[in-house]
């Protein structure tokens, strides 16, 4: 059991996709200008992770292994349209400021990084854990950089303000304040690990 | 700095040091800063006041407090990173945007590295584009000077000669600014708007000729980036003139001066060969005119100098010097 | 279970059944999305006109008509009416004079052509700069003028428009826009149907 719980925990911290494996930096650096959008990007790739590692731990041993890659592909990429249209459809507001991002969750090393080095090797629950920890390691990342961004860029967290906006650092919520606010969780991430 | 170079003998000192440079750097500095004083009155002392003061405590608390190391304020590098963001600066901006531009420039433009000699990028700089990026508005109102008129506290913003010229490309009747001797004789004594140090020409190329005979810089590094941007507007000029404004207009306006003299040649961030600061200079020239003329910001001195910054170190290795050839530059 | 051998039969078949499966789950799910998508898209134009002309209870969309201008660039008119009688038009209106390329307004214009309302749509100006244009600060100034008398241009220009502090450009975009959704509208007659 308590390998199964280490499964699950690494994602958030010893194996963090963000801070730990730099993976995905795409879209940690495109949507996270606020924490709402951080939140629901994270969410999304979630979702995704867990439903590929479903289906990818049950037909693994189906599939030739020459095909493997273009096969993963096809599920992840199933997933992702199924959550854009679900999306587009039920919250347009979240889809409206995801945007491109949503499509390119398909390319997002992580996702397929995870199905290739693990979910193709083991079995369903350990691959939902597995999903789960690393998706929801890269929701709490994404949700961090954006509330952090999104404090200093415009004065406010998850919309509630905090000091006035006239304030706020407009370069936090443009592309370079993404580098700098990363950098920075970055740093503080290894300090914390050192120690 | 470089206590412990191992190096064969002889082993003589020139008597130079990281202070003495400093110093003759901010000596440097008093002519433009007087003139400044002159045309903006009391806000050229308050804004260096608050920005010189936010770099020193900023320094000092980091090193002391964060990095437990001693403090090295006194070698007068966080008063000169002060004083060249406070030249940077419009003289009514708010004291708490000075004080982030400080904080910001030392913090994350020179302490994050390392401190002194370890800074990627000029430290000024990096707080001045910060704050230009962070707070347009307040950034892009330039008071106008108002000369012998201190007590006139409400004399109004007006657009830098760079802004007028960039407007009246776009509707493509620049050659308006061409004959206007005027406009370039009140730009080389500074009676424009514009930063505080970027008013006064003549007062900064006085101030680098002072640092020339110092030997504090060599000329390589200024005669590069002033020939390119010379040539390259010539040569738009001759092609358009109602649409590109003359070389002498691009000379003398703007922050080029500033950052020609000042913040190209900042010994951490600049190349360490001849032939590699010329590279360096050509680079910030072109850049420079790319962004004026063809970019969306009117000026674009500090963004070229800092992409230059961030080659820098590509240069340095690709233009080692032979050995018992060409001579370093003496840091 | 072994690892099925990567021969082309195999290999041809695997990624065949994959895709169709796929192919299947995604024509299930974009039946089901479809309604939900196409209601989300027009509720975000009602908005828009609600946004701008306080009251009405038609479909301005069915009722729209517009006026292509140039190719991508079309001005369109939404008639807002209240049982028959027309009660003001949304026009959704553009400027290619943006600092950072063309700027998209929606004016709301009563009977009178004077202005109710504007909202931003789209643009792409500076952050903090021109974007200010999209706040009641700068768009008060237009609401119950008419540009008959009101002269749609920056002060700068001779104008009675107060620019937004350096953002000209911006707010010339603007006040063009503006001047262009007035001028069509006055060219189509006012209230015609």
């Amino acid at each position: 059991m308590s390998s199964n719980l280490k499964i699950f925990t690494k994602g958030f911290f010893t194996e963090n996709a963000v801070f730990v494996l730099l993976l995905g930096m795409c879209p940690t650096l495109g949507v996270t200008s606020s924490a709402i959008n951080g939140l629901g990007m994270g969410l999304a790739t979630t979702f995704v992770l867990i439903m590929s590692n479903i289906v990818i731990s049950l037909i693994a041993a189906l599939i030739p292994d020459k095909v493997r890659i273009p096969s993963y592909i096809v599920v992840i990429a199933t997933f992702v349209t199924i959550v854009q249209l679900t999306m587009e459809a039920f919250v347009p507001s979240l889809f409206n400021a995801l945007g491109l991002f949503i499509p390119l969750i398909v390319v997002n090393c992580i996702v397929l990084g995870r199905a290739e080095a693990f979910a193709s090797k083991n079995g369903v629950f350990k691959s939902i854990l597995d999903g789960a920890g690393m998706g929801l390691g890269f929701t709490m990342a994404l949700t961090m950089l954006g509330a952090l961004r999104e404090f200093l860029g415009t004065g406010k967290m998850f919309n509630l303000p905090i000091f006035n906006e006239h304030y706020g650092m407009l370069l936090f919520i443009l592309a370079p304040g993404a580098f700098i606010a990363l950098g920075y969780l970055i740093a503080f991430i290894n300090h914390l690990r050192k120690v | 700095m470089n206590q412990f170079v191992i190096s064969p003998s002889p082993h003589i000192h020139s008597g130079d040091s990281v202070q003495k440079n400093m110093y003759r750097v901010l000596f440097a500095l008093i002519p433009a800063f007087l003139v400044s004083a002159l045309f903006f009155g009391w806000d050229t002392w308050i804004v260096t006041a608050i920005a010189v003061l936010g770099c020193v405590i900023t320094e000092y608390v980091i090193q002391v407090y964060l990095m437990k190391v001693p403090t090295t304020i006194m070698d007068g590098s966080a008063l000169l990173t002060g004083v060249l963001l406070a030249f940077n600066l419009p003289g009514n901006l708010a004291w708490w945007i000075i004080l982030l531009g400080a904080i910001f420039a030392i913090a994350v433009g020179k302490m994050s590295f390392g401190g002194l000699g370890s800074n990627v990028f000029n430290p000024a700089l990096v707080g001045r584009v910060f704050l230009l990026i962070s707070f347009p508005a307040q950034m892009t109102s330039w008071p106008r000077p108002k000369m012998f008129n201190w007590t006139d506290v409400d004399a109004g913003t007006g657009a830098t000669p760079l802004e007028l010229v960039k407007q009246a490309s776009k509707e493509g009747n620049v050659d308006q600014f061409t004959d206007s001797v005027g406009m370039i004789f009140n730009m080389i004594s500074g009676d424009v708007g514009g930063s505080l140090g970027e008013v006064s020409a003549l007062a900064l190329i006085v101030g680098g000729a002072y640092l020339i005979w110092k030997k504090v810089i060599t000329w390589h590094i200024p005669v590069a980036i002033l020939g390119t941007v010379i040539v390259f507007t010539s040569i738009l000029y001759f092609y358009d003139p109602t649409r590109y404004v003359d070389p002498f207009f691009h000379v003398f306006s703007g922050g080029l001066m500033l950052g020609t003299i000042f913040m190209a040649t900042d010994y951490a961030t600049s190349p360490m060969t001849y032939k590699g600061m010329i590279i360096y200079g050509v680079g910030i020239g072109v850049i420079t005119v790319l962004i004026r003329v063809f970019g969306s910001y009117p000026e674009g001195v500090s963004f070229a100098i800092l992409i230059m910054n961030a080659v820098t170190p590509l240069i340095n290795v690709y233009m080692k010097p032979q050995r018992f050839a060409q001579p370093l530059k003496t840091v | 279970m072994a690892k099925r051998e990567s021969n082309l039969t195999n290999m041809v078949l695997t990624l065949l059944v994959i895709t169709l499966i796929s192919g299947g789950v995604l024509g299930y799910v974009y039946e089901l999305t479809k309604e939900p998508i196409a209601k989300a898209k027009l509720a975000k134009k009602v908005v828009a006109i609600k946004g701008v002309i306080p009251e009405f209870d038609n479909d301005p969309l069915k009722d729209m008509n517009s006026l292509n201008i140039e190719d991508k660039f079309t001005i369109e008119f939404y008639p807002a009416k209240v049982g028959d009688k027309q009660v003001g038009t949304a026009v959704k209106t553009y400027s290619k004079k943006g600092y950072g390329g063309p700027v998209w307004l929606m004016v709301g214009f009563a009977n009178d052509n004077t202005i109710t309302d504007i909202k931003v749509l789209e643009h792409t100006e500076t952050p903090g700069l021109g974007t200010k244009m999209a706040t009641p600060a700068f768009i008060d100034q237009f609401k119950g003028k008419n540009p008959k008398d009101f002269k749609l241009k920056v002060k700068k220009d001779g104008g009675d428009v107060d620019a937004i502090t350096a953002a000209t450009i911006s707010s010339r975009a603007f006040s063009d826009a503006v001047q262009r959704a007035y001028d069509n509208l006055e060219k189509k007659g006012g209230s015609d149907e």
